[in-house]
């Protein structure tokens, strides 16, 4: 019995110490490296802040380049289905395009009330946008992200909203001095104050992982209260990150539960990182 | 085939395959771990490194196991660190079962696999869960070891073959 437990020790022993000829370190030793890291990542120290802010900028670059060849054969199968569905695809855009024209007018007129409205209780947005382009658009099981190509050296801030098109599609939580990394509205940490219309529901939308997102934090009843139809839902601008009125997704009336959001989050290739001022002016 | 064999630049490069090929993955953005299939997700990288490490560690270092590691955490945005340890944990198991085998038997590589991923899988959980505070998907962790269990064979054989290649003598 105590020769099997010494077998045990001298087995275990052996493999977090024992170093073959090639290797430099023992298991041990980058074992407790690795926990060191992973304290030492923990901190805000503005030195430890410099030196995870350069191993990103190198890493994230490296994995761009070492990306290109893999992202020219995915653009390539795209381009070549967009190609083969183009009769089909222009039709479907002229029906469209007649009926947004017709949307514009409707919509012009409510601009100009909104904006007639905002004056009368001395309120007005502004908004700061910066393009930039999508560098890695590596999803994982754990984290729903992009890295963009800006960072603090051209005013990106963590809380920015990440636009695609008009549509919302997350918001910047980690700064670079020339890149930084946007949480997807997919991921399951992401939480966005939210309204539902034309119900005028206030909920928060929360990401599942998935590309869907759902309903959190609004009383059991909302779908009950929801009308007939599909419902839109926008940021509410409760949080005083984003402006209200930016579109996240839509309510199907058949799926009460999921929210589809607008934009493709696997089809980003650039995006507008914007920030706003909402307040009265002087 | 022969000829090929005799090659010291092609013999060069197929003893630092493995390694290209863990530095490629981490990198990358193409990822087993995320196919964007519902229910479906392996770890790629956990079965290069077990065959590797238990098989033939001589091909894949400690230290270069320890940065992609690092180099994986920076490119799927986790705090840095985490998968260098789990990489680590699963080196550790593959040193432990190369000490205490005589004879090397699949079987029982597997299931030890099984045992490890699970362990590394929750231990990975458990810090970004509790400690760090980010939500984390369980059933997309339990999915994603059960393939990577059903995958090893697969893997196996493939690495096994490669493993040969490398090790095999030009007078072979």
């Amino acid at each position: 019995m105590a020769a099997g437990r010494d077998d045990f020790v001298i087995a275990i022993r052996s493999a977090f110490l024992k170093k073959k000829d090639k290797q430099k370190f023992s298991l041990l030793t980058l074992i407790f490296l690795s926990i060191f890291v992973i304290i030492l990542s923990n901190f805000n120290f503005k030195a430890i802040q410099i030196i995870k802010s350069s191993i990103n900028e190198v890493i994230y670059r490296s994995s761009f380049f070492i990306s290109i060849p893999e992202n020219y054969f995915k653009n390539l199968k795209e381009n070549f289905e967009i190609h083969m569905g183009l009769y089909e695809s222009y039709n479907q855009t002229k029906t469209e395009l007649e009926n947004l024209k017709q949307q514009q007018l409707s919509d012009d007129f409510l601009k100009i009330e909104n904006e007639k409205l905002r004056s009368l209780i001395d309120e007005n947005i502004k908004s700061n946008e910066i393009f930039a382009k999508v560098l890695i658009d590596k999803e994982s099981p754990y984290l729903k992200s992009i890295v963009l190509n800006k960072g603090s050296k051209d005013d990106v801030k963590i809380g920015m909203a990440i636009i695609d098109g008009v549509y919302l599609v997350g918001q910047v939580i980690e700064v670079n001095y020339t890149n930084s990394r946007a949480l997807l509205l997919s991921d399951l940490n992401s939480k966005i104050p939210s309204v539902l219309e034309p119900d005028d529901i206030q909920a928060v939308i929360s990401g599942t992982g998935g590309d869907f997102g759902v309903i959190e934090h609004t009383q059991d009843e909302y779908e009950k209260k929801l009308e007939e139809g599909d419902v839109i839902a926008y940021t509410s601008g409760l949080g005083g990150l984003f402006k209200p009125g930016i579109p996240i997704g839509k309510i199907l009336k058949e799926q009460r539960e999921k929210i589809n959001f607008f934009s493709d989050f696997t089809q980003l290739n650039y995006v507008k990182i914007v920030s706003y001022k909402i307040g009265s002016e002087k | 085939m022969s000829s090929l064999n005799k090659s010291p630049f092609l013999k060069i490069f197929l003893s630092y395959l493995p390694l290209l090929i863990l530095f490629f993955s981490v990198f990358n953005e193409f990822d087993f771990n995320y196919l964007k299939l519902d229910y479906f997700s392996f770890n790629f990288v956990h079965l290069l490194i077990f065959f590797w490490t238990l098989r033939n560690p001589d091909y894949l270092g400690y230290l270069a196991i320890f940065f992609a590691g690092i180099i994986n955490d920076v490119v799927i945005g986790i705090p840095i660190g985490i998968s260098s340890f789990c990489y680590l944990l699963l080196c550790s198991v593959t040193a432990y079962i190369r000490n205490i085998t005589l004879s090397p038997n699949f079987i029982k590589d597997w299931i030890s696999l099984l045992f490890t991923i699970l362990l590394i899988n929750s231990i990975q959980v458990i810090i970004l869960d509790l400690i760090f505070l980010i939500k984390v998907n369980y059933m997309d962790y339990l999915i994603n070891s059960g393939f990577t269990f059903l995958f090893y064979p697969i893997f196996f054989i493939i690495f096994n073959f490669l493993n040969e290649r490398i090790t095999k003598q030009p007078n072979d």
